[in-house]
């Protein structure tokens, strides 16, 4: 795994409406999307976006419905053209790119997943999985093998003849995986391409994908207005609010330092305890504690496993490994810490704010 | 004296108005006044005969303005004027139409009846799948040429064939274009709705003048323009209503637009575009029988026979033959649009 930036957003901006120029100039002198909306008349979908995107990770953006995550991913592919700002990949500016070289990208380099799995309904399921493939040109004998070996993959072995309105809705998003993953493509993005599934099958799709990114170490731009499935499959978390980048890096952090009451209040509800992990609250080797150590844990174990380890006892010290070798300690009286909703601790910072 | 006299006088038009002189022709209301003129009457019974300020009215009263009868002449003279060059354009044109209608009707009719028969239900076999429709078509067929209607019912369906098949070849491109540009669509759509709305005896008129009536063209043209409204319409229906995400997929995928086309955009909108075929071969049906008095040949001649010779057994009987091709090309282009849906059943969200 390399820590290289693959997809790189620059000062993104996106204006719906019949002129988004003039618009432009309003919101570089700082006007807001509501003053936009009610005085001129067009919709600030995106405004002053930077994010990178690093290869071989899972960066997932997130926010509210309306927030621009949609609009955000689409420009990632120029399926929507920006009003103003720079995207690069893998170091080239995808607005330079004529027509053909950017159909090119397309066809290589990006898949893409989709809410309601977009599959073609004239076309069974192999064909649909083989699409990369046969927009390239190939024929049905070309890409059948790699087809069929992705949907054994996703666990539709022997479906392939089917059409996909006779598959289930979990069923179905399981071809749009293998369909992006027979393009063979190193970048992936999913629009809440799990959003249109039952809970209990969402779960099975989130651990099939991280399963498959334990392998395959694609570059998956996920969207997802789900802060648990957020937390879940995020190296990168992205919040956006209203076109706005209110907060982004890794999970855990944001987690336990929000930097914003929108934040706050979205993260208030969720069990730290599952979600929160050793590695994010554990202490430096070396540091002194009061207590002796009891045990060891793993840097990735979440609070909750060690507050089920430690029986309730809130004295208790845990050694922290990581592949055998120990890396920090943490103690139970930082982990109940940790525990403490930020919006109690941060109560000043949300009492200023509203 | 006529009653509109005052409005001249008053705008001091009078001059201009001049005398009357009657150059054009005689209006049937001319006529009738001048059969029985009566001058008299109270003041009530003027108001209740007060005409309409109508053109005629007031060129009674000021000779210097039109009447209604110079209107349609000048129509028709405008008409008349532009028809030799129009026909210079136009007849090259649509001299190949003439020749497929020619070719069609002499196939069919050359065609013994023996093979013609089974290579019918050999077709409707083919788009429908199902053995129940053949049997009808087949005792429909037979019973229609066991009354010695086999002819003309073949001379209508050679029309319909090459008439139907046009409107196809044409109005799916048509209603592509205008599902990819609004602009179009805006064009197109006023075209439409005046060749969907035009009774259908109008799109005779101006055509008796371009063509000769001896001249097959002359009746596909009229045809054509009738039955190709609905298949346009629903062609660009269908395409602007397939489903945004899967458009989205294929671009997203790197498809050009041509491979965006034949492989998402038209197999997508198949269901609206058979609805639209279906449609337009009904409505070419319904021409063809009125294309009689223009000299189509087929079950619409025995129909007009009926009317003009009263010949009421005649026209009841070509009748109900018409009905029973109305049924067949119903049942068959439904049934195939059937199995198109069937196969083609997008998931609903
Ligand atoms: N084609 C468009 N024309 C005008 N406004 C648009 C267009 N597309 C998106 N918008 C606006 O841009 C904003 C962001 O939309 P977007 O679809 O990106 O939101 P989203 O975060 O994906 O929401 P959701 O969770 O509902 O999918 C919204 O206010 C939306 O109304
Ligand atoms: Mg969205």
């Amino acid at each position: 795994m390399t820590d290289q930036v693959s997809i790189s957003i620059r000062n993104l901006y996106k204006i719906f409406g019949s002129n988004p120029q003039d618009a432009l100039e309003k919101v570089y002198n700082g006007a807001s999307k509501k003053e936009l909306m009610d005085q001129y008349r067009h919709v600030l979908g995106l405004s002053d976006i930077n994010v990178d995107m690093h290869a071989g990770k899972i960066t997932v953006i997130m926010g509210l419905s309306g927030s621009g995550k949609s609009t955000l991913i689409r420009h990632v592919n120029r399926l929507i053209e920006p009003t103003a700002g720079e995207i690069w990949v893998d170091g080239e500016n995808v607005l330079d790119f004529s027509e053909e070289r950017l159909r090119e990208m397309r066809r290589s380099s990006m898949s893409m997943v989709f809410q309601h799995f977009a599959l073609l309904p004239h076309r069974t399921v192999l064909d649909n999985t083989g699409l990369a493939q046969s927009v390239r040109g190939e024929n049905k004998q070309g890409y059948e093998k790699d087809a069929l070996k992705w949907l054994e993959r996703v666990g539709l072995g022997g479906q392939g003849g089917q059409y996909p309105h006779q598959l289930s809705g979990g069923m179905q998003q399981r071809v749009g995986i293998a369909r992006a993953l027979t393009s063979n493509a190193p970048i992936m993005l999913m629009d809440e391409a799990f959003s249109a599934l039952d809970p209990l099958i969402r779960t099975d799709m989130q651990d099939l994908l991280l399963e498959l990114q334990d392998e395959l170490h694609k570059t998956i731009v996920f969207i997802s207005h789900d802060l648990d499935e957020a937390l879940k499959l995020a190296d990168h978390l992205v919040i956006l609010k209203d076109g706005r980048v209110v907060q982004q890096g890794e999970p855990q952090e944001i987690l336990l330092h929000p930097n914003d009451p929108y934040i706050v209040d979205f993260i208030s509800d969720i069990n730290r305890a599952r979600v929160l992990r050793v590695r994010s609250i554990m202490m430096a080797l070396g540091s002194d504690l009061e207590r002796p150590i009891v045990g060891e844990v793993d840097a990735e174990d979440t609070l909750e496993s060690v507050i089920a380890r430690s029986g309730g006892d809130a004295d208790q010290n845990f050694r922290v490994m990581t592949d055998g070798v120990p890396v920090g300690f943490v103690s139970m009286r930082s982990l109940v810490r940790a525990l403490v909703p930020s919006s109690a601790s941060a109560g000043g910072m949300r009492s200023k704010a509203s | 004296m006529a009653t509109y006299d005052f409005i001249f006088d008053g705008a001091g038009l009078r001059d201009w108005c001049g005398v009357k002189v009657s150059t054009g022709p005689v209006t049937m209301a001319e006529l009738l006044a001048g059969a029985g003129k009566t001058e008299s009457g109270s003041f009530w019974d003027k108001a209740l005969a007060l005409p309409f300020p109508s053109l005629d009215a007031l060129n009674e009263a000021c000779p210097s303005l039109a009447r209604t009868r110079d209107l349609t002449k000048a129509v028709e003279n405008g008409f008349l004027g532009a028809k030799d060059s129009l026909k210079v354009v136009l007849d090259p044109l649509t001299q190949p139409l003439s020749w497929l209608l020619e070719g069609a009707l002499w196939l069919f009719d050359a065609t013994p009846w023996w093979l013609m028969i089974p290579l019918i239900l050999l077709l409707v076999h083919f788009a429908s799948k199902s053995i129940q429709l053949v049997g009808f078509v087949a005792s429909a067929l037979l019973f229609l040429s066991f009354i010695d209607h086999y002819s003309f019912a073949m001379e209508t369906l050679s029309i319909i064939f090459v008439c139907a098949t046009l409107c196809v070849i044409f109005g799916v491109p048509i209603g592509i274009a205008m599902s990819r540009s609004d602009r179009m669509q805006r064009i197109m759509i006023p075209i439409l709705d005046m060749l969907q709305t035009l009774p259908t005896f109008v799109y005779l008129i101006p055509l008796i003048f371009l063509f000769s009536v001896t001249e097959p063209k002359l009746y596909g043209i009229a045809i054509i323009l009738y039955a190709i409204v609905p298949v346009v319409r629903l062609t660009d229906l269908g395409i602007r209503l397939v489903n945004k995400e899967v458009i989205e997929a294929a671009d997203a995928f790197g498809m050009t637009k041509r491979q965006k086309l034949y492989s998402v955009q038209i197999p997508l909108a198949l269901p609206n575009i058979m609805a639209g075929v279906n449609q337009t071969i009904m409505m070419s049906l319904a021409m063809v029988v009125i294309a009689s008095l223009v000299s189509a040949p087929g079950l619409g001649v025995l129909v007009l026979r009926g009317i003009r010779n009263l010949e009421l057994g005649v026209g009841l009987v070509a009748g109900l033959g018409i009905v029973l091709l109305a049924v067949i090309l119903d049942r068959v282009t439904k049934a195939a649009l059937a199995r198109v849906n069937a196969s083609n059943s997008v998931p609903r969200h």
